[in-house]
């Protein structure tokens, strides 16, 4: 059992983080059938771009951050059986993170902040957004010290020791975080909010781009990790057995870490600023990343067998129909996978060098992102709210079936909303447009895949509004939940004789930094030494 | 230390695998040169219109004299300027462009005709055409609320057709 203050941080975090998440499930929706053009009421591009970058912010930055926050309070309290360090620290970085979302949500649902979810200077927003934004980020760096403090802390009482891998794959993505949103936050603090203010009348947008495909990248492991720890720590329990590898698991998360960061520039490959060396060298890096990934579906993958075979599974593939099923655990899992190996192979298309000139800022890509954000992040989400609310709040989850329904539509609706923006991709439609205006036969055969989308995006709203649904039951749940002990999986193989060096996160942080320096050093240090001009702010 | 002999073999393969991957990337960037739009060229985009290249009477198609085909473009809020242009099938094509206010990408669908225009930044891309035909130009980056309606049009024409048209070598299309 946890005590008071992790349950209630968990709670409120998780609480902000999903009714973000719903809000930004009806814009989604919106969307997809105000973009189809099928309904010429709706057509309104100021109200469009408006809901695209509030959907975006809600999605990418609150959802995650906040769902993160209280995974991790959660994490630390259970996996290293402390309390919480200085709980008061954690409600502030709470507050304050809450109180900027506020901040920028009031100029994003008013439309003065319709610059996407990715800033676009030198197209400038309210001033507020800029903060907002930063204030988030800001109050989660709270959240990152006292994760480390918790991990340092019990290190030391627990002298040779391997960290509980949960904490271990936590720990790990605080220093991702701390890594990744330092570009963004550069180029907030020094270039958006004083230009935003009037203190500068100028920004660079090509170095503005840089610093945010620093983070660009990396930010998208960061949302990761959490679902990999439920891969790792709950699903092979979950499916009635054990996890493949500890050891694997660790190397696997260290990987994400190191080759995650240096490689934002294929974020960069059309544009002009950066030189061909320099995305080359990303680009090689990009498909390194690949590895820990492809590990973990391995490590996840096995330990589903072996649990399916300790229950009378048998043959070569006979096992799978006698995988926990009507688990949620299990069944996300799955599920995530499946999506996860669709984007891989979307991914690998986008971080090719010169493929990806193909699908470049058309509809394949938020197609892509969609299957490994909404597909495989958000669904080991649900999975991890189902399976902590209960232990949470005490009160048992109010119907199992509903649960299993809700991550089946999910998984359904995202396949029939991401396979037309991927064939209408490779057609040559751009994403972020909000109708269709080139009067031209090529752009006739983009129009079937509409419906298809609208269908997927009801699909995934109703999903959605299922989820709210059943968490608000459950609160009202009169069973009490019974089980409240955390629910780790053992491994086969305790990890013993583990070198010193792999629980060293200082050795790690150095070697980040040294490849940060190689990868961003001289590309950003470029704008300081070449005649560059800067533009002038414009409104959307 | 414990690492599976599965494990081990799962590794290899996946090493394998994106070795494959990266020799078919290392294959096509330094035996046939494809390189994406990279030319780190900047530009006073305030000041385009006094610039000699992108002064507004210097845009358009330009036969070179070695028999490729120069096309100079600007990009604002809301097209691309010229608005039309015509460009022979078959026959290599610099695009230069610069943007006079925000941020703008540019994509011909069905082509690799695609890169981003930054303000402050040339942007230059080499491409050819097969297939003669209509082909909206298209902004593939937000870049405001007019955004939709950014676009142009190119007519791409059978090879010959076009230089019997266009007999002039350096010349702006009329
Ligand atoms: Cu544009």
């Amino acid at each position: 059992m946890t005590d008071t203050h992790t349950r209630q941080l968990s709670i409120w975090n998780f609480g902000v983080a999903f009714s973000a998440f719903l809000i930004a499930a009806f814009m989604g929706f919106y969307q997809v059938v105000e973009r189809s053009g099928i309904f010429p009421a709706l057509e309104s591009a100021k109200v469009y771009f408006a809901s695209v970058s509030s959907h975006g912010v809600l999605m990418a930055y609150v959802l995650t951050t906040f769902f993160i926050m209280g995974f991790g309070y959660y994490t630390a309290a259970t996996a290293l059986q402390r309390p919480i360090w200085k709980p008061v620290l954690a409600w502030a970085g709470f507050g304050l993170s809450l109180f900027g979302t506020v901040l920028a949500a009031i100029p994003l649902l008013t439309g003065k902040a319709s610059v996407l979810y990715t800033f676009y200077p030198p197209i400038q927003a309210s001033s507020l957004f800029y903060i907002g934004v930063a204030l988030l980020v800001a109050g989660s760096w709270v959240w990152c010290v006292i994760m480390i403090v918790m991990t340092h802390q019990w290190q030391k009482e627990n002298p040779g020791r391997p960290i509980p891998l949960a904490m271990f794959g936590t720990a790990a993505n605080v220093f991702l975080w701390l890594w990744t949103s330092a570009g963004v936050g550069m180029e907030v603090l020094f270039q958006l909010i004083p230009w935003s203010l009037g203190w500068r009348d100028t920004v660079d947008p090509g170095l503005a781009r840089t610093l945010f495909v620093w983070t660009l990248h990396p930010i998208v492991y960061f949302w990761l990790i959490p679902a990999y720890i439920a891969m790792y720590c709950f699903v092979p329990r979950a499916a009635g057995g054990y996890l493949f590898s500890d050891e694997m698991a660790r190397f696997a998360f260290l990987g994400l870490l190191v080759f995650s960061l240096p490689i934002g520039f294929h974020h960069l490959y059309m544009d002009p600023e950066q030189a061909a060396g320099w995305k080359l060298l990303h680009g090689i890096l990009t498909f390194m990343v690949a590895v820990p990934t492809l590990i973990t579906g391995f490590t996840v993958f096995a330990s589903l067998e072996i649990a399916s075979r300790l229950n009378g599974g048998r043959g070569l593939l006979g096992w799978i129909g006698r995988l926990a099923w009507g688990n949620p655990m299990v069944l996300a899992a799955v599920l995530a996978l499946l999506m996860l190996i669709l984007g891989g192979f979307g991914g690998i298309v986008n971080a090719s060098y010169a493929l990806n000139a193909m699908v470049h800022n058309t509809a394949w890509v938020p197609g892509h992102f969609h299957l490994i954000f909404a597909g495989t992040t958000v669904i080991m989400y649900f999975a991890i709210a189902y399976h902590l609310w209960p232990r949470l709040t005490g009160k048992a989850l109010c119907n199992n079936n509903l649960a299993l329904i809700q991550l089946w539509t999910w998984f359904v609706g995202m396949t029939l909303l991401s396979t037309p923006w991927h064939v209408l991709g490779l057609l040559g439609q751009p994403r972020r447009i909000s109708s269709v205006t080139y009067h031209s036969l090529l752009t006739l055969a983009w129009q079937p895949y509409e419906l298809f989308m609208i269908m997927g995006g009801a699909l995934l709203l109703g999903s959605a509004v299922l989820f709210g649904y059943i968490l608000l039951k459950s609160l009202r749940n009169p069973s009490p939940q019974v089980d409240l002990e955390p629910n780790y999986a053992d491994p086969i193989h305790p990890p013993r004789d583990m070198p010193a060096w792999v629980e060293n996160m200082k050795i790690w942080n150095v070697i980040v930094a040294g490849f940060m320096l190689v990868s961003f050093g001289i590309p950003i240090l470029q704008f300081f030494f070449l005649k560059t001009y800067d533009s002038v702010p414009w409104g959307y | 230390m414990h690492i599976d002999p599965l494990e081990k073999k799962w590794i290899y393969i996946v090493l394998g695998m994106t070795a494959l991957f990266l020799g078919g990337i290392f294959f096509t960037t330094f035996v046939f040169d494809i390189h994406p739009p990279s030319n780190v060229e900047t530009i006073d985009s305030a000041r385009l219109h006094l610039s000699e290249e992108f002064a507004e009477d210097n845009l358009g198609v330009k036969r070179q004299p070695d028999g490729t085909i120069k096309v100079i473009m600007v990009a604002g809020r809301y097209g691309f300027f010229p608005r039309r242009i015509t460009l022979p099938a078959d026959t290599p094509i610099t695009f230069r462009w610069a943007s006079i206010d925000v941020l703008h990408g540019v994509h011909m669908p069905m082509t690799n005709m695609s890169t981003m225009v930054v303000p402050g930044y040339v942007s230059e891309i080499t491409t050819e055409f097969p297939k003669p035909g209509d082909y909206p130009m298209l902004c593939n980056e937000y870049c405001g609320l007019g955004h939709d309606f950014m676009w142009s049009k190119v007519t791409v024409e059978e090879k010959q057709a076009w230089m019997r048209r266009h007999p002039n070598f350096g010349g702006g299309e009329s």
